[in-house]
């Protein structure tokens, strides 16, 4: 079946539909991943997005029931250039077009991807729409345009409505989840940790009473500038129990320490990317998925406080900070990795040892 | 770290001749390394043997020793130079193994030199079996299950325990020398023998077999500040069990999961860490289809060929960053050359499918066992990249430029039945995924192929796509070929060949096609990253997607035709030619644009030219690049045999060939074109006629008296060209080998015993320069590529120079050449001087003789290409003075890899490699090449005497000459006898003890000339293939052996040699006028 994908700026690229049928929006991004791509369509982070894989194929080793990154996928698009036919993996039980069609995925494929990929590099990262109903261009945009309109809270879509708890024996975590990834539970699971994984609009009062040795602030999706009310939560925090910050989180907590935050063009999306330890002067390749950055120029009150302690190679932008004197570990990529390097477990034993 | 200051000057080790297993790869991985040392201020000293290499130019290092690669001889390079480190991990094997010898030998401690990058310690744990096994045992990776053997017992009592089948590997090898898979225990005890004899310290690993396991190889790098990073991991299409150098490789992997991924990656950065290695290496992995359980097969500390594919997979320069690690700098301070703005501290991220398929020598080597296993048995390969496997993967068959029907419809396997070719793929061969795909078009289900070959499903069911849509082409004919069907074809990666092939209609009927079907490919580029950032690299391949990358300039453009993949014939000088031809080329002001698709050469490095289109080299793709970037011409004279065969195909279409024009080069290859031209111009040439059967054959033959070159014009899988002495033999050459009839004649030469010469020239249409004449040391019947050629010549007269000379220019202003040529003469007895053929193109020999007269032949004849003339670039015409010093190019064979190959010397050429030895004494010359060729000449020893009837009388001096030097001779029977009759005293060998004699070192050294052709049951064959199994030096020529023997006299009469660097070759100071 036919398929058209039609940004908003009036560019489109016709191809072919896969999973489900019907219409999507979302911002267009695109992930440099080579592997990963059931990971990346279960990441709560890509709530609202609909993602372009730069690698041509995908699906070549199909879907199976162990590597979803959440309950369920969150992506609102899927564009690759070739989905797989004749996947194989040991592990494989699904097979690509069926677990779009099973996810209600409504995705593209046959096009130009790197083409559009180099789209969205020249003119940033930009709200799109798959139809396979038409493909009708000034229809699409109408569409596109309405639906922009429309504001969505991503984070409260896609966090826990309930507090879930995973007992175990060590140190006890509070887990705000924004939209959390499986494998940074598995990563506080691995060390022991009793995790409490909480609404993301918990407020600070019922996080303390379950008297939590640190604080977790998950990844999650959208602009962190929506979440005032989360932000002045983390406020409160900050200073009374060791907080650790990751992704969505980690630009939560900055900009409740004050630090500014800007949209980077077409954000981080790939498992690629070196970032520096300043404290040590090591190099770690690492996963990322953000469109937002900490801003470096900070007031002078503010810079006596924090500390950057991690840099992107690449492009100089904040990977990490912490706090002079509180404890505050914030992170701005993937320690958890999946997808991705596995380079910075490291992390998450410093933030035991913050807890002590 | 910043650079080290202490390191003011290093020695880099070459890897010396292509042989199988250490190829080009290591000319683009040392060139590299000496340019990125020099761009951090080094001053580079270089040492290789092999002088068709773009490492050994004088713009490539500070100082160059083309000077065989022994401990010896690098020793004596140390104490000229003093170097403070030496960077070995560039040099492939040899490299390695010398960094090893020289530790050992204290030297290096003695002078407080340095080993750069990688350490001994670190070198030993990866190579060792036994510390490697121990180190991998500490960090928790496993390894197969295997034992450390040093002798047959051992072995034997190790396979009691685990079982067949067992992979043998012998330690310190290159290339899987000596390996095998054993099914049962006399295939075992052979195998494990020879591979004893190999190891440099006999040892060998025997281990259980992984067959069915994938094949996952990771490039990592690190650098002294423990920084890790993955270039690329690359999958084998074949399962574990075949050699990676023969297997289709694919990067990235295609069958892991992330999780799988970063498994293997985790374990990498493990590895490279515990082995402590600072710069590159290569990770070889077995993962089982079924579980997450993987072994680890072996480790490279170095730069290998799989680096050097994964530097043109991915656009990382391996090579040039492990250079720069190992002079201190760390990852993250040394510019991405790619971005020009990023840093090498990265992982490349690939947005299109590679892929590498080897190419066999099995044209060339007809009664080679073409079976694949763990020893390499590929000369060269070939890499495309495409946007879906299947592109990819067409694109690299269609790049291996074989002259069969090699698509994957190969016609060899049509009249096989379904069971037959089940029978055919049991046991894998070069052939190997022709014959999977012929029987998934004949209806085998995917299932059972991946139940016989082990090979994953995935690539199964990709083969079969192709398949299918080959069929569905097939089905269309001509007549249904539509717009969508044609551009499906095309979007799925089929060449047009291919498709004239399956639709049955000549290649232009689809060529013009295209006119209605306006369908063109577009051209992406490689730049490491994905997209995600703006790259400067001109780096480009086809696809036929939407949008198209290439910035066609305003410049005046020149498209260099490269030489695809590394065969026999075909070598590595060639990409030597392109390079220097698209250098100068920049340098005169136009835009260089190379097309080329082989991954371990220079030539496709992206900075070496303006543009590089990796592309298979046909016409369509050919044609498709000249449409995009419209050069004023194109350049076909540096690329081999493949560019010439393109040129009057793309003259047709209108393309201008600069150089000597399509005419020129049609005459000189037509056979009866170039008769007259001689014939008009009154030089002398041998006999020869056209034979259209059997009879004629026989006819012609004794008119013109035996013995005769024989040739089929038309080559069925048989043997090509051979020397015949008789009726008999010519009989079973034509029931052997040739099909002859009507439409295939046979074409039949007076064979000529005589001198062998040959002469490269420039020509500017009206003068003549001649920078050189070679003679050759074996009479011709021996290929020019085979035979040790001498410079300047030391038998030849005035007058015959004279005659060479007049006949060149006579030829080369006939041909109106311009550019460069190369004209073989053979010389009678009666000092007859006989033109045998002229190569309007570069030849083999062109970077040796470039560099003893310090003439830059490629890139005078690149100026004069483009209008320049010999005059006005002051040189005079004329032969050039010649050189106070002496040339010797000697050939390097890879025998040892190719079982059942007869190794004696004939008109088919079978060296992969050459080395060239300098001195001013043309006997050290001479004892310099033979040692780089790697033959072991030993002084003493008992020597095996086994001649043909027509080298009897010639074999008399040898045996006189041989007991001076203070041999004990022994000989077969018939040798015996006459050599006992003419009073030399011999010890007869019965045929029964030869054999056995061979096999436990009896024998030091073995001179047998063949009685006739290739038969495999002949004693002589037997001889000849057993010396080489077990590393007995061989000499098959009396003219070969009379050479060695005189130097063996010399060697050991005179003092010591010395050693000379490039510059000192020549005193010439670039202008002759």
């Amino acid at each position: 079946m036919k398929a058209v994908l039609v940004l908003e700026d009036g560019t489109y690229f016709t191809g072919e539909s896969f999973g489900e049928d019907g219409e999507t929006m979302g911002e267009v991004v695109f992930n440099t991943c080579m592997t990963g791509y059931q990971e990346i369509s279960t990441d709560p982070s890509y709530n609202g997005q609909i993602v372009t894989m730069t690698y041509p194929l995908i699906g070549n080793y199909g879907f199976n029931t162990d590597d979803n990154e959440s309950y369920k996928t969150h992506v609102e698009g899927f564009i690759v250039k070739e989905l797989c036919d004749s996947p194989n993996n040991w592990r494989n039980s699904i097979h690509p077009d069926e677990y779009f069609k099973k996810n209600n995925i409504v995705g593209i494929k046959g096009i130009d991807t790197r083409a559009l990929t180099q789209h969205i590099r020249q003119f940033g990262s930009m709200f799109g729409i798959i139809s396979t109903l038409s493909g009708n261009v000034d229809i699409l945009l109408e569409k596109l345009e309405s639906r922009k309109k429309i504001s969505r809270n991503l984070v409260m879509e896609v966090s826990t409505k309930e507090t879930i708890h995973k007992p175990a024996k060590g140190k006890k975590v509070a887990l705000m989840d924004f939209g959390v990834k499986y494998n940074i539970m598995r990563s506080l699971e691995q060390r022991g940790c009793d995790t409490f994984i909480l609404p993301a609009d918990t407020s600070c009062e019922e996080i303390l009473k379950f008297n939590p040795d640190g604080i977790l602030l998950s990844n999650g999706p959208g602009d962190p500038r929506d979440l005032p009310a989360i932000i002045e939560n983390i406020k409160k925090l900050i200073g009374i129990r060791p907080i650790f910050g990751i992704c969505l989180g980690h630009q939560l907590l900055g900009l409740a320490l004050g630090l500014d935050i800007y949209k980077l063009k077409f954000g981080h999306h790939g498992g690629n990317h070196p970032v520096k330890d300043l404290n040590t002067g090591r190099c770690y390749i690492t996963s990322q998925n953000h469109n937002y950055a900490i801003d470096t120029r900070m007031s002078p009150d503010i810079k006596d406080n924090i500390t950057i302690t991690h840099m992107n190679v690449n492009d100089n932008t904040v990977e990490g900070f912490k706090h002079n004197t509180l404890p505050v570990l914030s992170i701005q990529y993937h320690p958890e990795a999946a997808p991705g390097p596995e380079d910075s477990d490291y992390i998450f034993d410093q933030f035991m040892e913050m807890m002590g | 770290m910043p650079i080290r200051k202490d390191i003011k000057k290093a020695l880099v080790i070459g890897s010396g001749p292509i042989i199988i297993g250490q190829a080009a790869e290591f000319d683009y991985s040392g060139t590299q390394a000496c340019r990125s040392l020099r761009e951090e201020g080094l001053e580079v000293i270089l040492i290789n043997s092999n002088p068709a290499t773009i490492m050994t130019d004088s713009e490539t290092a500070d100082k160059i020793y083309i000077e065989p690669i022994t401990l010896d001889f690098v020793k004596k390079i140390i104490l000229k130079e003093k170097p403070d480190g030496i960077l070995a991990s560039l040099g492939g094997q040899t490299g390695l193994n010398m960094a090893v010898q020289l530790s050992l030998d204290g030297i290096l401690d003695e002078m407080g030199i340095e080993l750069l990058g990688t350490s001994l310690q670190s070198i030993e744990k990866a190579e060792d079996r036994e510390l490697f096994k121990k180190t991998m045992q500490e960090i928790d990776e496993k390894i197969a299950v295997s034992s450390i053997v040093k002798s047959l017992e051992d072995g034997i009592r190790f396979t009691e325990k685990i079982g067949f089948p067992i992979i043998i590997r012998p330690a310190y090898t290159l290339g899987g020398s000596g390996g095998g898979i054993a099914k049962d225990m006399d295939e075992f005890k052979y195998i494990c023998k020879t591979g004893l004899k190999l190891s440099m310290i006999n040892q060998v690993l025997v281990e259980q077999s992984l067959a069915g396991w994938k094949e996952i190889e990771y490039e990592v790098m690190r650098d002294a500040a423990d920084n890790c990073i993955v270039v690329c991991n690359m999958e084998n299409v074949d399962p574990v069990g075949i050699h990676t150098g023969d297997s289709i490789v694919v990067a990235p992997s295609q069958t892991l999961s992330d999780v799988e991924y970063q498994l293997l990656r985790t374990a990498s950065l493990k590895i490279i860490r515990a082995l402590d290695i600072k710069g590159g290496c290569n990770i070889q992995f077995a993962l089982n289809p079924h579980s997450y359980e993987y072994v680890v097969i072996e480790v490279n500390p170095r730069v290998s060929r799989s680096s050097a594919l994964a530097s043109k997979a991915t656009g990382y320069p391996i090579a040039r960053v492990a250079a720069k690690i190992a002079v201190g700098l760390n990852l993250d301070e040394i510019k991405n050359s790619v971005t020009k703005n990023t840093y090498a501290c990265f992982e490349p991220s690939l947005d299109y499918i590679v892929t590498k398929v080897p190419r066999w020598p099995f044209d060339k080597f007809t009664t080679a066992d073409r079976k694949l296993g763990t020893q390499m048995k590929a000369t060269g390969e070939v890499m495309a990249i495409g946007r879906t496997f299947e592109e990819s993967l067409l694109k690299a068959i269609d790049s291996l430029d074989v002259k069969l029907n090699y698509q994957l419809g190969l016609k060899l396997f049509d009249n096989k039945s379904r069971d037959e070719l089940l029978e055919t793929i049991k046991t894998p061969g070069d052939e190997h995924i022709f014959a999977i795909c012929k029987a998934l078009q004949k209806g085998v289900p995917v299932e059972k192929i991946t139940d016989i070959t082990k090979m994953d499903i995935f690539f199964v069911k990709k083969l079969q796509n192709i398949v299918k849509v080959a069929q569905e082409v097939k089905n269309a004919g001509i007549a249904w070929l539509d717009y969508e069907l044609y551009l499906k074809a095309k979007k799925t990666g089929f060449g047009d060949s291919y498709i004239a092939n399956l639709v049955n209609v000549p290649l232009d009927t689809i060529l013009e096609l295209k006119d209605k079907f306006p369908i063109d490919p577009v051209y992406k580029i490689v730049d490491t990253c994905a997209g995600e950032f703006e790259a400067v690299t001109p780096y480009y391949y086809s696809t036929y997607e939407s949008k198209d990358e290439v910035v066609v300039s305003g410049r005046k453009k020149v498209l260099v035709i490269g030489s695809g993949p590394i065969r026999i014939g075909q070598g590595i000088e060639f990409d030597y030619c392109s390079v220097h031809s698209a250098s100068t080329l920049k340098a005169l002001g136009y835009e260089s644009i190379i097309i080329n698709n082989n991954p371990e050469t220079v030539s496709t490095d992206f900075d070496t030219s303006d543009k590089l289109y990796f592309e298979p080299l046909t016409k369509e793709c050919v044609l498709d690049v000249i449409h995009k970037e419209k050069p004023l011409g194109i350049v076909v004279q540096f690329g081999g045999q493949t560019a010439i065969n393109l040129a009057e195909t793309l003259n047709k279409e209108g393309v201008r060939i600069l150089g000597t024009s399509v005419e020129s080069i049609d005459i000189a290859e037509d056979r009866d074109k170039f008769l007259k031209l001689l014939d008009e111009l009154d030089i002398p040439i041998p006999k020869g006629d056209t034979a259209f059967s059997f009879e004629q054959a026989r006819q012609i033959a004794n008119r013109i008296g035996y013995p005769v070159l024989v040739r089929p014009s038309y080559v069925l899988g048989g043997r090509a060209m051979e020397i015949v002495y008789d009726d008999t033999m010519l009989e079973e050459y034509m029931d052997l080998a040739v099909e002859i009839s009507s439409k295939h004649p046979v074409l039949i030469d007076e064979y000529i015993t005589g001198k062998e010469i040959e002469v490269d020239g420039i020509c500017d249409g009206s003068d003549v320069l001649i920078p050189a004449i070679m003679e050759h040391i074996e009479r011709a019947g021996v290929h020019s590529g085979d035979s040790i050629a001498v410079y300047p010549p030391r038998t030849l007269d005035e007058g015959i120079k004279n005659t060479i000379v007049q006949y060149t220019n006579k030829l080369a202003k006939a041909l109106k050449v311009i550019g460069l040529f190369n004209i073989q003469f053979v010389m009678d007895e009666n000092n007859k001087v006989y033109v045998i053929e002229v190569n309007p193109r570069a030849s083999r020999t062109i970077p040796v003789i470039s560099k003893i007269t310090g003439i830059p032949m490629v890139n005078v004849a690149t100026k004069l290409l483009m209008g320049d003339t010999l005059l006005n670039l002051g040189y005079k015409p004329g032969l050039v003075k010649e050189s106070k010093f002496i040339a010797v190019k000697a050939p390097v064979f890879s025998f040892s890899k190719l079982k059942t190959v007869d190794t004696f010397l004939g008109p088919e050429m079978k060296s992969t490699g050459e080395v060239m030895g300098v001195d001013q004494d043309y006997h050290f010359a001479l004892y310099k090449a033979l040692l780089a060729s790697g033959l072991n000449i030993p002084s003493d020893g008992n020597v095996l005497l086994s001649v043909a009837n027509r080298d009897k009388k010639d074999c008399i001096e040898a045996a006189n000459r041989l007991s001076t030097l203070g041999f004990n001779l022994f000989a077969t029977e018939d040798t015996y006898f006459y050599l006992n009759g003419v009073g030399i005293e011999v010890e007869l060998v019965p045929n029964d003890d030869i054999l056995p004699g061979l096999k436990n070192d009896r024998f030091n050294l073995v001179i047998n000339t063949p009685t006739k052709g290739k038969i495999p049951e002949h004693l002589g064959f037997m001889i000849r293939r057993t010396a080489m199994e077990f590393n007995i030096p061989c000499l098959t020529s009396l003219d070969t052996t009379k050479a060695v023997l005189e130097v063996l006299a010399h060697i050991i009469n005179k003092q010591d040699t010395e050693v000379y660097a490039l510059d000192e070759y020549s005193e010439w100071d670039g202008l002759t006028v």
